[in-house]
């Protein structure tokens, strides 16, 4: 453990000396290095392709899908907005402090610490790879221990393709993760659990270091009513797009359950066992375009939230658990107790409740008593009703009439409020979350302003409230001797 | 006090469960939408600039007896800046409140996008200077909770009374008192906590934030360091740095000047000029100026007076020095290549004393300044344009100001805040609302456009054309679907 802890401290003694010599602030450096990372992708797209089937038994289309083509478009996107986003930003100053400039200026952080998660082992941890480097930071990456091939992966090709002395990977468990913690970091990028990025900012607290903590939470799918039925067809694809097909409900803006007037409930079901079985089969189980369990762990614990048996009695399709293969079928439920585990709990996995309500405006109610997802989705046509969750509800982001598309805006911010988060990043936000915007204000020695200074008189008063006012014309009249 | 009187204290103790009490309350306001309202908004808006505008002189009055603050450092700093504020809130406020659009692209066609601005919920505000932070988190929409410091006694009882009589007292509350009542506050789950003070109670309550995922702004402070170039208006240049340091609390704010960085062979020449400038502002007896405000209370006091009294340094004072301990003054005091390692040169000063530390090359003192903690500003005089260059990306601080002193504040279209040990977030202007707010990404899309590729089962084919549509690029996809893409 030692041994371990003086390896940290080395790496990042190397991160510190490397920012200070100024070179990952250079233009040409970041450049450098976005273009470094997309031939990294580019070059060991089928070795990506492997360890995430390894690790997750994801396909190529998931992994293509959300993991390399997002960041090779978030990287393209970095690179051609990086002038902009590197220009100082003028600011109109009052006139009263004529002749005077103002302006903003980005600046790196210094260090940072990037703590990715393991269901899209390579998205999250090269996405906020890009904004730290576009914003001109050295970095120490620490990828999930639980999606192995991929921590490998980054270990070993990281250093081929990019600046090793200002970008490092350490892999390693928990305690490797409590001797990063321990350090001064300059900023704290963390995606996982409510629970551990908790501890993450009570860690960052020591060094007043700033945190941007990407978590979940149980991301509910409204379902309004539609007339449709073209348009119903699209809904139950994207739901289940944005439940199963998706790492198989590991994912943080995962539907997590759908609300739904109870009048429909039955039509839903069967729609759903009908494009579950148009997308992966009579037997899931047999089905390559399916993700499996991360471990054993996550396995074990979603087969005990279906062991309460007032949920296993809610099971309306699915429920088959395979624990050697760590599959899990996508698994239906109706009306399981809402405060049972399984509703009280982000899932995290291919079980997907229908919760039932007299009357789909309860669903806003519903929403709010309980903490604010990282996302909500609502599939509506009505458009009084889409105002009414927009301004009733509150939520990382919401998406009306899709699933998961959230990720291919780079104008969108991406990220959580209350338990789902803070900060956030995607696009030109993940180069703000990396920088620290400087105010400068420059004066000139021209135009002193006497009655700023003391000894005080009743005449300074008048012209300094009327300055702070900035309300120039009686001030003019005040120095011309009009106002009294 | 009597036995009575006494219980009643006792009873009114501010413990966690009054704490939860309070906040369970303001959220039930929260929730039942009042504050969103822009309606609402304006009315505490307006409220408080009617507050400002018939209580001045008990405000004044307030920091003159915490702090001997001169009227018009109270009117105009205080009182008139807070107006501005105000005013340019009132007038933006329904832009700020407006979602601003997003452009999509073709990835997402059809979609629009609009980011939408909403309040956190129930916010804590501690600090000692409340109000700024106030109409940020009025504007906002947000229900809040306002702890002033005890150390300022007369001015936190002030701002507890004018709140009972002019703002809307389901949404906005303020509690009083020191490390208990501070405590009970933190236990409990806020939606924003804003903090105002120094570096070592930050981490206690980022730490006692952090057990709830509350976000927070910290707004500290540091040794703001003043490099002095040759070949400046010197006479000009020390009045604002005067100014900065001592005309704003007698150098107890957090962006006052903390000590000055020059060449061995100006100094002489700057020393001349400050003590001439500061015997123009204040008179030959500063201890007996009114113009000056006095040391904020007796602890205060002991720990300035340490800093003068360190063997390391009682020897460089080369002006002032006076003190009165009875009326918790201290004069304005310089002292001259005090070493690095002493008490004066390790902690913000806060205070009316001013370090002088001389460099062989002027360009020496930024490397004297990156080797401390980041502070919350940084000045520079000059006219050397390759100096300012260097000044801008050398130096890292909440914000820069060049040949000039504290005037940013002043400034509510640059944003206002720390980095590092000098704080996290920034306000003033839009960014008050800004940090007071959400910013919720609201993406609505149509039911057509729905790209098969998306869904399994997954084929080689559809990988081809995925690998377009993601990359965004018009051709591509129409090439692709055409089945001329050779990817």
């Amino acid at each position: 453990m030692a041994a371990a802890m003086g390896e940290i401290e080395d790496k990042l003694a190397e991160l510190r000396q490397t920012f200070r010599s100024g070179i990952t602030k250079s233009v040409a450096w970041r450049k450098n290095q976005l273009r470094a990372l997309i031939e990294l992708l580019q070059d060991n797209e089928d070795k990506i392709f492997k360890a995430l089937h390894q690790d997750l038994g994801k396909h190529p289309v998931e992994t293509y899908r959300d993991e390399i083509g997002l960041i090779k478009k978030s990287a393209k996107y970095a690179l051609s907005c990086l002038d902009k986003w590197m220009a100082p930003k003028k600011r109109r100053l009052p006139l009263l402090f004529f002749p005077a400039s103002g302006e903003v200026v980005s600046e790196p952080f210094g260090v940072v610490l990037i703590c990715s998660a393991w269901n899209f082992p390579i998205n999250l941890a090269l996405e906020p790879l890009i904004g730290a480097i576009a914003a001109g930071n050295t970095v120490m990456l620490k990828p999930s221990e639980l999606a192995v091939e991929c921590a490998s992966f980054l270990a070993e090709t990281i250093p081929l393709y990019l600046d090793c002395k200002a970008i490092k990977v350490t892999n390693g468990g928990v305690d490797v993760c409590e001797q990063l913690l321990q350090q001064k970091w300059n900023k704290i990028f963390f995606t996982g659990s409510p629970r551990v990025g908790s501890i993450v900012m009570s860690a960052a607290a020591k060094h007043l270091t700033p945190v941007t903590l990407e978590l979940g939470g149980k991301c509910p799918a409204i379902l309004d009513t539609l007339s449709s039925p073209l348009d119903i067809k699209v809904t139950v694809k994207r739901i289940i797009g944005g439940k199963f097909a998706s790492c198989n409900g590991q994912v943080c803006i995962g539907v997590d359950y759908i609300l739904v007037e109870k009048k429909f409930a039955a039509t839903l079901i069967e729609l759903l066992k009908t494009t579950i079985k148009k997308f992966y089969g009579e037997n899931p189980k047999d089905s390559k375009s399916i993700s499996r369990i991360i471990n054993e762990y996550h396995f074990e614990r979603l087969r005990k939230l279906l062991e309460d048996p007032l949920v296993a009695d809610a099971i309306v399709h699915g429920g088959l658990l395979d624990k050697e293969n760590l599959f899990i079928e996508p698994t239906i439920l109706l009306d399981p107790p809402l405060d049972a585990e399984i509703m009280t709990e982000e899932i995290f996995g291919p079980i997907l409740p229908i919760i039932t309500l007299n009357n789909i405006q309860e669903s806003i109610e519903f929403i709010n008593s309980r903490p604010k997802p990282l996302v909500i989705y609502a599939f509506t046509k009505d458009e009084t009703f889409k105002k009414q969750i927009v301004s009733g509800t509150s939520s990382g982001s919401l998406i009306f009439n899709d699933t998961l598309v959230q990720q291919l805006c780079d104008v969108l911010p991406f990220g959580g409020v209350g338990q789902s988060g803070i900060g956030r990043y995607h696009g030109h936000y993940s180069f703000e979350t990396f920088s620290h915007e400087k105010a400068i204000m420059q004066r000139s020695f021209f135009l002193e302003l006497e009655p700023r200074y003391p000894p005080w008189n009743d005449f300074k008063m008048k012209f300094l409230r009327l300055a702070y006012d900035f309300d120039y014309f009686n001030l003019l009249l005040l120095l011309l001797g009009l106002k009294r | 006090m009597g036995s009575e009187e006494e219980t009643k204290k006792k009873n009114e103790v501010f413990d966690a469960e009054a704490a939860s009490l309070f906040v369970k309350e303001l959220r039930g306001t929260f929730a039942s939408g009042k504050t969103k309202s822009y309606g609402w908004r304006v009315s505490q808006l307006k409220s408080l600039m009617k507050m400002l505008n018939e209580r001045e002189p008990d405000i004044v009055d307030a920091l003159r007896q915490d702090l001997d603050k001169p009227e018009l450092e109270s009117s105009i700093y205080e009182v008139a800046l807070l107006k501005t504020s105000i005013k340019s809130a009132l007038k933006e406020l329904k832009h700020w409140m407006t979602p601003e659009k997003a452009k999509t692209s073709i990835t997402t066609f059809p979609s629009s996008a609009e980011i939408v601005p909403e309040p956190f919920g129930v916010v804590l505000i501690i600090s000692p200077w409340n109000y700024p932070f106030f109409v940020g988190a009025i504007a906002a929409g947000n229900a809040l909770v306002l702890k002033p410091s005890e150390v300022a006694p007369a001015s936190s009882s002030l701002l507890a009374k004018l709140v009972g009589e002019y703002m809307d007292l389901s949404s906005i509350r303020v509690v009083e008192g020191a490390v208990a009542e501070t405590s009970a506050l933190l236990d409990q789950k806020w939606d924003k906590i804003c903090y105002t003070g120094n570096s070592r109670v930050a981490r206690i309550v980022m730490a006692a934030a952090a057990k709830h995922l509350t976000p927070v702004l910290l707004e500290l402070g540091g040794k703001s360091p003043v490099v002095f170039d040759s070949g400046i208006n010197l006479k000009v240049a020390c009045r604002r740095m005067i100014m900065g340091k001592w005309g704003c609390n007698n150098g107890q704010a957090c962006i006052s000047p903390d000590h000055i960085i020059t060449t061995k062979d100006y100094a002489p020449k700057l020393l001349e000029s400050l003590k001439n400038e500061l015997e123009n502002f204040y008179g030959k007896n500063p201890l007996e100026s009114k113009d000056l405000s006095r040391i904020v209370n007796s602890n205060h006091f002991a720990r300035l007076s340490k800093l003068l009294d360190d063997d390391k340094v009682s020897g460089k004072i080369v002006h002032g020095g006076e003190r009165d301990k009875n009326k918790l003054r201290i004069a304005p005091t310089l002292l001259l290549d005090v070493p690095r390692d002493s008490l004066i040169m390790s902690e913000e000063i806060f205070g009316p004393l001013l370090p002088i530390l001389t460099v062989d090359k002027i360009e020496d003192s930024f490397d004297i300044i990156n080797s401390g903690t980041k502070p919350l500003a940084a000045y520079l005089f000059t006219n050397n344009k390759k100096l300012k260059q260097q000044f801008v990306e050398t130096v890292s601080a909440g914000g820069l100001v060049i040949n000039d002193t504290a005037v940013h504040l002043a400034v509510h279209s640059l944003p206002f805040g720390g980095v590092q040990e000098s704080g996290m977030g920034a306000y003033h202007g839009k960014f008050s609302f800004d940090v007071f707010s959400h910013k919720k990404a609201v993406l609505s899309r149509g039911f057509i456009g729905d790209v098969p590729v998306r869904y399994p089962p997954y084929t080689k084919g559809k990988l081809r054309l995925l690998k377009v549509l993601i990359s965004g690029s018009l051709l591509g996809i129409i090439r692709a679907l055409l089945g001329w893409s050779k990817a």
